[in-house]
């Protein structure tokens, strides 16, 4: 394969990860790293180095557009990002002890899961609004976003210890793997600290490019992040995120879901029983 | 808006900023990207094997490095450049997020931000 039909390739991978990914708002992330290992036989540490970067140009370029929307909350994003980039550091370290195939491995174990939580959130019945815990106030965690009715509703949070320990998980994963993990990042503040799902959803967003940040300078200083591919993935991923976010409105984001889910799925399991059988 | 506390206020006029920042950022590190890319393919033929792991160029690997790079004209180094202002932008936007809780006066969450930002360079200088 000569080197323009190479990035070509990638480039046009890269676009249609960012476009499904932003279409199912599972991220990119998630599917760059099997597209480059499994599609194009990179090594996994050059896949995950340059994800990492495609994912603070993907939160980054959407930022405008969710902001615009009102629901984030950016104390709940900086106060948990304390967490995250904490996260992100040890996850940084830690791929460089773990071997390689364990980490294939480790990625396909997430991938099933993410697989798992998307299944699941499609689902889930409307949480009720809870009495916060009374830490919420004191952290200036309450807040309120705006309603369908034009007027604003209020929220508090609860159980900020939980949701506190979760996305420092959320920030390791991301940092060993090179995705967002927007998805664990939801689960934190959604189904643990109790945040409305919208506002979960779009501080998520916010979180992910400065926990990516966080172990991206790690992974530029050993030398993962190679220009020869950095430019056409990134480029890429970015495309087509801002197109998927352009059509979202438009598309059939249920059946989307469903689809993108079992490719996931199938993803996961083929990174693990490519680990596997490679590690022994 | 008399019926919100002036608090609140603040916030959104922090974010909308805060969106315009990141965007900024995006847009400029992608205009670099593309440069690089477009004298990445002049400069190179050959494809690199990417299968096996070697650690990239010790000279890119960091500021000084890559800026001196740009200058010699070296595209891998133009493509590095757009790495790492794409790692300045959510960086920027903590700064920007500390400097805005200072107006507000709003002393926890100063220290909260201050707290990210020193996690953040603490992550640059352990990989120095």
């Amino acid at each position: 394969m000569s080197l323009l039909t190479f990035t070509a390739l990638l480039f046009v991978g890269a676009l249609l990860a960012g476009l499904l990914g932003a279409l199912t708002g599972l991220g990119g992330g998630v599917v760059l790293v099997p597209l480059l290992t499994l599609g194009f036989h990179v090594d996994i540490r050059y896949a995950i180095g340059v994800s990492l970067i495609s994912v603070i140009a993907t939160s980054s370029g959407a930022a405008a557009a969710y902001v615009r929307e009102g629901f984030s909350s950016v104390r709940i994003g900086m106060f948990l990002e304390v967490a995250t980039t904490l996260g992100a550091i040890l996850g940084a370290y830690l791929a460089t002890v773990v071997h390689t195939q364990a980490l294939a491995i480790i990625f396909g174990v997430v991938l099933l899961y993410s697989a798992f939580l998307s299944w699941q959130q499609s689902r889930k019945p409307v949480p009720e609004l809870t009495k916060g815990s009374p830490w919420s106030d004191k952290l200036r965690l309450s807040g309120d976003y705006p309603g369908q009715d034009g007027k604003r509703c209020k929220y508090e949070v609860e159980n900020i210890p939980g949701g506190f320990g979760l996305m420092f998980v959320a920030g390791a994963l991301s940092g060993l793997l090179g995705i967002g993990s927007g998805a664990v990042k939801v689960l934190a503040m959604d189904r643990i600290m109790k945040v409305p799902f919208k506002v979960s959803t779009t501080t998520s967003n916010f979180m992910i490019g400065v926990t990516a940040a966080a172990s991206a300078g790690i992974y530029l200083h050993r030398g993962l992040i190679s220009p020869g591919l950095a430019f056409p993935v990134m480029l890429g991923v970015l495309s087509g995120s801002l197109i998927g976010a352009r059509y979202l409105v438009r598309a059939h984001v249920a059946v989307l879901r469903v689809v993108f889910t079992f490719v996931i799925l199938a993803l996961g399991v083929e990174m693990i029983i490519n680990g596997v059988t490679k590690w022994f | 808006m008399p019926e919100e506390h002036k608090g609140h206020f603040d916030d959104r006029t922090m974010e909308t900023v805060m969106g315009r920042l990141l965007q900024i950022g995006v847009l400029l590190a992608s205009f670099v990207m593309l440069v690089g890319g477009v004298l990445y393919m002049r400069a190179h033929q050959v494809m690199p094997d990417y299968r096996v792991f070697e650690p990239g160029s010790m000279a890119l690997r960091h500021v000084g490095g890559v800026v001196k790079g740009v200058a010699a004209g070296d595209s891998a180094a133009v493509i590095q450049l757009a790495v790492l202002l794409l790692i300045a932008t959510p960086v920027a936007r903590v700064v920007f997020a500390l400097v805005a809780f200072g107006i507000e006066r709003d002393k926890l969450y100063i220290a909260v931000s201050a707290v990210v930002l020193a996690v953040l360079f603490l992550g640059f200088l352990r990989s120095q």
